[in-house]
């Protein structure tokens, strides 16, 4: 029983990234038209248009996935067969299972049994978050080289050198969210954010960690290199940069990979800044409004409620990273350096003198 | 038991590739699943911490630096050098007196139980440590690795 639930609990971690990585492919497709001020996809509908409301995501969601893994799979000549077709599932793999450690909600109560919403618990959850996030670079760096092409050459080793740089600006700002909360175990972070400061607000990380929350959600946007940091891809110098020479597939694995990281952007920032799946004044029994007014709600409901803010939470993030993408202009080369070595990294760097000092000096600081 | 001698033969081949294949790229690549694997080895110990730091500092970041390198100056098969005999002498001496010092260690310490700590491995335990008794070692390997720091910067300021 207790095998089954492991398993359920993976699954559930496993289908959830699967769904928010293709539903985003969805989201930017009629998102980016929506901002551009076009109809976006509209070619796929059910039955017809016989119905008055477009069914479209049903269709775009079938008919997107159905094509790319119909298309000729094309190995270039003089590529590295076995890397050529290792570099995507490098790329997907750490991330999928980044999502082992988020914790999706509080504690299920069922039949007497309590289970804790999340895939795995690790207490040194953000450490894995970050080890697995660093190993996404290596299909970047392969795809690039095993291509035996020189665009996609270029676009790998722009890749690496700009996730190198901006990890360090995102461990950076981590560590100052770890003094805040003194554990890097990341449910334990979520179950600390359930306190209010004052007696009213919530204690969520980004009233203690503002600067954190910007650096981190900076070098996230950087590390999935999408615009504007998307100097690795750059489609107008290098046709599609690291993965210029892949198709079907393949390619579509590369795609997928970019929304998962945003997905696991908008998770970490969710997770670490603003509650995780905290519901303000939401207790294990209920509503408590500041002010002494209560409102008792079930277990179960209670549950519901969190796991629902948790998604709410991530969709918002993520829907913002896209909102980004498709209104700020492409950085150049040297600004990219020149943001994530001069700017990010010092602020990253006095933000975490600033927190430790705080930490040490005033005991209330902390929330724990 | 059978996890760990797996993970050790799986850890020793891809180690015998690290020197054995031809290209580079390949060698750095598995040198990385090694580390990868010998984090493997750390989890099972209890240590996840130094588990994961070694896979963050390691496989993420200064095995990216080495392909970054080896990609840039685009090297091709290595070119196997004959000859040599001093080096050769040298390489093989040194190879034996690890193998003698690991041997001794083996010899020396078995059939010793140590009870280990409740905290053993975890992140408070390991930091107390560093910061308290193993201070002095910690502060100087960190100004050793500014020195290297400071010298790749004159080095390449140098050659501009």
């Amino acid at each position: 029983m207790d095998l089954l639930i492991i398993f359920t609990k993976c699954l559930v971690a496993l289908l959830l990234v699967l769904q928010v990585g293709i539903l985003l492919l969805w989201v930017e497709r009629k998102g980016s038209a929506l901002i551009q001020d076009r109809v976006g996809a509209n070619r796929a509908n059910l039955f017809g248009g016989i119905l008055p409301f477009n069914l479209g995501i049903v269709n775009t969601l079938m008919a997107d996935p159905l094509k790319l893994f119909t298309k000729e799979d094309i190995v270039p000549e003089g590529a590295d067969h076995f890397l050529h077709w290792l570099a995507p599932f490098l790329a997907l793999f750490p991330l999928f299972l980044t999502f082992a450690v988020i914790p999706f909600g509080d504690v299920l109560e069922v039949g007497g049994r309590t289970i804790n919403l999340q895939a795995v618990d690790l207490n040194v959850g953000i450490l894995f978050v970050l080890a697995l996030v660093s190993m996404g670079v290596y299909g970047v760096v392969l795809g690039g080289w095993a291509s035996n092409s020189r665009y996609a050459l270029l676009g790998g080793i722009r890749g690496s050198a700009q996730m190198i740089s901006y990890e360090i600006a995102m461990g950076l700002a981590l560590v100052a969210v770890v003094l805040t909360f003194g554990t890097l175990d990341l449910q334990q972070i979520v179950r600390a954010q359930g306190q209010l400061m004052w007696g009213v607000i919530p204690a969520w990380g980004v009233f203690y960690q503002p600067l954190a929350l910007v650096i981190l959600f900076i070098a996230g946007m950087a590390e999935s290199k999408r615009a504007p940091f998307d100097l690795p891809e750059a489609e107008s110098e290098l046709i599609a940069g690291f993965f210029t020479e892949y198709s079907g597939s393949k390619q579509s694995v590369f795609m997928l990979a970019d929304f998962v990281e945003v997905a696991i952007v908008a998770a970490l920032v969710t997770t670490l800044f603003f509650g995780g799946w905290q519901v303000p004044w939401l207790q294990r029994d209920g509503f408590h409004f500041p002010g002494g007014l209560s409102l008792a709600l079930p277990s179960l409901l209670v549950t519901l409620l969190q796991v629902l803010s948790f998604l709410l939470k991530l969709f918002l993030f993520c829907w913002l990273q896209i909102l980004i993408r498709w209104s700020l202009p492409r950085l150049r080369y040297d600004q990219l350096m020149n943001l994530g070595w001069k700017r990010l990294l010092p602020i990253a760097l006095v933000n975490v003198a600033i927190s430790a000092v705080l930490a040490l000096a005033l005991q209330g600081w902390t929330v724990r | 038991m059978i996890a760990f001698w797996l993970l050790a033969i799986l850890s020793v081949v891809s180690a015998l590739v690290v020197i054995l294949h031809r290209s580079p790229v390949y060698c750095a690549l598995a040198l990385v699943n090694t580390l990868f694997l010998i984090a493997a080895m750390f989890v099972m110990l209890d240590a996840h911490l130094v588990a994961f730091l070694q896979v963050i500092v390691y496989a993420g970041a200064i095995m990216v630096l080495f392909l970054f390198v080896i990609m840039l100056l685009s090297a091709g098969d290595e070119v196997r050098l004959e000859g040599r005999g001093g080096l050769r002498l040298a390489a093989t001496l040194t190879v034996a007196a690890l193998a003698f010092e690991l041997g001794a260690l083996v010899v020396a310490k078995r059939g010793e139980n140590v009870a280990l700590p409740a905290s053993f491995g975890s992140t408070e335990a390991l930091a107390e440590r560093l910061f308290t008794r193993h201070v002095l070692p910690f502060e100087i390997t960190s100004l050793l690795l500014m020195v290297a720091v400071v010298g790749a910067v004159v080095l390449a300021r140098r050659k501009a």
